[in-house]
């Protein structure tokens, strides 16, 4: 049984008389108490993919079809009102900024509670002692202290640990982390790396961990989907993944970064640049950087074929 | 081989008032007695997170910032010593490429006009060679003659930073900083400009400062590397020396989760700070030696590294 099951999701931006195809034909399943990692570089379609499941698409942005079963339910055919429940109480988010996503002028603790009262429908005093066992989880030693500070009192590193603290308020089952480390330096990143693997592993519940850094998901996480101009190139088990990537994309990223661990004079780079969705190339949208095209990849666009359980990749190829 | 630069205990500090309303101002020691020397034809990476000071020090070797202490030696004339003329000769000898190509060109200039404007000003060729001299410049960084006519929103990120290059390179530099040159652009074109700076290596003589938090880009473009923590140099030494052989604790961290190794136990320790070493709060390997005094950096020409021995 699979927590959540995306089927052909496409969302798109209509913008004089263009469409933009942000997400295009996106399907990706995660079970109970796993973490899947979505990668890509800038402007691929994985946060708009995030925001899609929470249905948060802002226009002229639109979810044109697709299905997204949470729970045994079809969150794009649940009703405005029924997806608010849905939205904290069952997902919970994560962003990448942590300054901008916490209110300045209210202390920690309150914007914790606040997220309690609201989806739990708790009182005060109640809600307080939760937003401090809470801080207590996300790792603050002196919870009681540091729930009446402000947001600028706290590192980067902390006001993210604030916002993981809100994501999981409400016991959600999946929480979507969209670059939640990037703004952090390395060593701090790794605090916060450790700490929602440590919260994956005593709740059960589910994540998205959305990164452009595919080191990251080297030790973490089971399963992983590459992501680029809007599609979904691969999905694979991380060990599978580096041990032997299947998409020539994933290939290239692996060996630029490989390659920069390794001893050879030269970095294999992947040519070209990153297609804009308005310019997108006929066929497969990564023919032109390919160093395997065939004829039929400038033809028309392969669809996503299993090649071994849970291995999915789109390319003629296989 | 000649040296191009040696820094000696080149210092910053920044004073910051403690609060709007405050009197009172809070010292930050940005860059605190960093000493090194660089080779023609040698690249030296600097690395560090956001805050360690490699990016001030690098501003101050061009005098972009007035360090406060220490001195600058520039094929062999003192910087810091020297008159407004002769400093503004040398200018042309050093550049600097940014992080950031979207801010560091001209978007009302074109691509020509953005490279011939230095080879014109410095007075390298005159206007009927420029042409010439622009394409060819083009071409050692990897673009056609078609990019002469762009503006920088025509082009895609890792465009942008190949013109910089290039603008960077019009003037025959003897040194070149580079101030995290590759952050800003996505992986797959990461490579790319990783493996431009490794032709320019190959065929010029420039020495080259290259800047940035990522360990892996730093090893692959360095012969030497220099590990900054607040300010101070922690580690510093021979590329092989420091990745295969890391003495800090601070560079063994860094090297750890350029692999991908990010688990580590997460206990850090109150410390005020004033007379230790600064890494002490965060060190995996602290004793209560290490809050009493600074470690100084000791060592070989191939190694150096500022941490109490074991024991």
């Amino acid at each position: 049984m699979q927590l959540l099951d995306v089927t052909e999701l496409n969302t798109s931006f209509f913008t004089d008389g263009n469409v933009l195809r942000a997400v295009n034909s996106v399907s990706f399943s995660i079970p109970k108490g796993e973490i899947f990692g979505l990668v890509g570089e800038s402007g691929c379609g994985k946060t708009m993919t995030a925001l899609s499941i929470m249905r948060l698409v802002q226009p002229p942005g639109r979810i044109v079809n697709g299905q997204v079963i949470f729970e045994g339910k079809d969150l794009l055919l649940l009703s405005e009102r029924e997806m608010e429940e849905v939205r904290g109480n069952r997902i919970g988010m994560i962003f990448q900024e942590p300054m901008s996503a916490l209110n300045p002028v209210f202390r920690v603790g309150d914007q914790i509670s606040e997220a309690i009262i609201i989806h739990k429908k708790a009182g005060k005093k109640e809600a307080k002692e939760s937003a401090i066992e809470l801080l207590r989880q996300v790792g603050f030693d002196d919870p009681g202290k540091r729930y009446a500070q402000y947001p600028h009192q706290l590192s980067g590193g902390q006001r993210q640990r604030i916002l993981i603290g809100i994501a999981i308020s409400c016991g959600p089952s999946l929480v979507i982390a969209d670059e939640p480390t990037t703004a952090l330096d390395v060593a701090t990143e790794s605090q916060i790396i450790n700490l929602l693997q440590g919260l994956v592993d005593s709740s059960g519940m589910s994540m998205i961990f959305i990164t452009h850094n595919l080191n990251i998901m080297r030790k973490f996480g089971r399963r992983i989907g590459i992501m680029y101009a809007g599609r979904m190139l691969e999905q694979n088990f991380v060990d599978a993944f580096f041990k032997e990537p299947l998409h020539p994309y994933s290939k290239g990223l692996l060996s630029s970064i490989y390659g920069l661990m390794g001893d050879q004079k030269r970095l294999t780079a992947i040519p070209g640049s990153v297609p804009r969705l308005a310019e997108l190339p006929g066929g497969c949208t990564f023919h032109p950087r390919c160093p395997y095209v065939m004829p039929a990849c400038r033809e028309e666009e392969p669809v996503m074929k299993e090649i071994g359980k849970g291995q999915w990749v789109r390319c003629y190829l296989y | 081989m000649g040296q191009v630069l040696s820094v000696l205990d080149l210092r910053k500090v920044y004073e910051v008032k403690r609060s709007v309303f405050s009197v009172k101002k809070d010292i930050i020691n940005a860059v605190s007695g960093v000493s090194l020397d660089l080779d023609q034809g040698k690249t030296t990476g600097i690395v560090g997170e956001s805050g360690s000071g490699k990016s001030t020090l690098a501003r101050c070797i061009l005098l972009l910032e007035r360090p406060d202490g220490g001195s600058i030696y520039f094929t062999g004339k003192d910087l810091l010593g020297l008159p407004k003329d002769e400093l503004k000769a040398l200018r042309k000898k050093m550049q600097i490429i940014f992080q950031d190509p979207y801010s560091s060109l001209n978007p009302r200039k074109k691509v020509f006009d953005a490279i011939a404007e230095p080879l014109l000003f410095h007075g390298i060729v005159g206007k009927q060679e420029a042409g010439n001299r622009v394409i060819e410049i083009l071409k050692d960084v990897g673009l056609d003659e078609s990019f002469a006519n762009k503006y920088p929103h025509e082009m895609s990120g890792g465009q942008r930073q190949r013109v910089a290059i290039g603008r960077a390179l019009t003037t025959g530099p003897a040194l070149v900083i580079a101030d995290e040159p590759v952050s800003s652009l996505d992986v797959s074109i990461q490579s790319q400009i990783v493996n431009l700076f490794l032709d320019i290596k190959e065929r010029t003589d420039i020495a080259m400062l290259f800047v940035s938090h990522d360990l892996n880009v730093v090893r692959f473009v360095s012969d030497e590397i220099v590990v900054m923590y607040k300010g101070r140099v922690v580690e510093a030494g021979t590329k092989d020396e420091v990745f295969l052989n890391p003495l800090h604790p601070y560079t063994k961290m860094l090297i750890n989760a350029a692999k991908g190794e990010f688990f580590r136990k997460d206990d850090e320790a109150a410390f005020d700070g004033d007379r230790g070493c600064a890494y002490y709060p965060r060190c995996e390997q602290r004793k209560p030696a290490c809050r009493d005094a600074v470690p100084q950096l000791t060592g070989s020409k191939e190694h150096k590294v500022a941490c109490f021995p074991e024991g």
